[in-house]
């Protein structure tokens, strides 16, 4: 196998980063982002995010995205998720559990409704 | 964090914000020669010399958005206390590795905690990049290759329902495997 040079894998990271974007008539509807720096994976982001995955399952949906990105610089309100609809305002929910995050993804991800008792802020933060 | 399949998370997760595209993660348990060593393995960007010494200073880091990374200082901590020690392995370009080494049977040993939720969240997180898990334990292997579990679902993603359930059954094999086909009590 030919060696990747680093120019190759930010190619490589700009087409994955456009196939996961969110777009009007692209094939995905809705994406949840949950944060897994050390200080998300330490508050319980892995039980977030198998509650996403359960969610999903049950759903059957074929067009809801469910990603991992990196600390959001908040580390006191870990676990945090972001949940994005086509057309409309990322969303930050913070200090979530399994059973709120079960919540944020019928309520909002299928719904449509914003959980605003869990949410933090519209918006979406640099992360790199 | 709580165990060792946290702090596992926590490190691939460096991996992918490395551009790796092929992370290998191998755990080996030896109850005969008490020890447990895990290897995170990538093909990312890599580090140079100077960015390896200073890896394990929980006040560097390479992100912008805070002024410490605890990712690596929290294993080798924890590699530490069960009379072990974690090294570093990385070039510029090239990938690299971590090794963490621990006495099996110390008793400040974190458990393994749960390694199926670790590879689900890591392989559902980011379905483009290829996983291979390889569990050793004493002489049994469990392994999972997510390009086999790719080339089952014909095309469909594999973040999509049939694919989650795919690899939840998969996973639940590890500790059948582990065991030869005995039960754990």
């Amino acid at each position: 196998m030919a060696k990747l040079t680093l120019k190759d894998l930010q190619k490589k990271r700009e087409e994955v980063k456009k196939a996961i974007t969110l777009r009007e008539g692209g094939p995905y509807k809705a994406k949840v982002t949950v944060h897994m720096g050390t200080c998300g994976i330490a508050a319980g982001a892995r039980k977030v995010i198998d509650a996403v995955l359960k969610e999903v399952e049950k759903s059957d949906r074929q067009d809801i995205l469910v990603t991992t990105t990196g600390c959001a610089g908040l580390c006191s309100r870990e676990p945090m998720a972001t949940v994005e609809l086509v057309g409309k305002p990322p969303v930050k929910y913070i200090d979530l559990t399994a059973e709120k995050m079960a919540k944020i993804f019928k309520d909002h991800v299928l719904g449509g409704k914003t959980v605003t008792d869990y949410a933090l802020a519209y918006g979406s933060e640099k992360t790199s | 964090m709580e165990d060792l399949s946290l702090h596992i998370l926590d490190i691939a997760e460096n991996s992918i914000a490395a551009n790796a595209d092929t992370i290998e993660i191998t755990i080996s348990e030896d109850e005969r020669k008490d020890s447990l060593s895990i290897e995170i393995k990538d093909n990312g960007m890599g580090m140079d010399e100077k960015k390896v010494k200073k890896a394990l200073d929980p006040f560097y880091t390479t992100k912008t958005t805070r002024r410490f990374g605890l990712g690596l200082p929290l294993l080798s901590e924890s590699a530490k206390a069960a009379s072990g020690n974690l090294t570093i392995k990385s070039r510029p370009g090239e990938g690299t590795q971590i090794k963490a080494d621990f006495q099996y049977s110390h008793i400040d040993r974190k458990p393994l905690g749960d390694m199926s939720q670790t590879i689900l969240t890591l392989v559902m997180g980011n379905p483009e990049i290829d996983f291979v898990y390889t569990h050793n334990k004493n002489s049994q292997t469990y392994c999972l290759d997510t390009r086999k579990i790719k080339s089952q679902l014909n095309g469909r993603p594999l973040s999509s329902p049939e694919g989650i359930r795919i690899l939840r059954e998969d996973l639940k094999n590890i500790k059948m495997k582990l065991t030869g086909g005995k039960h754990e009590g």
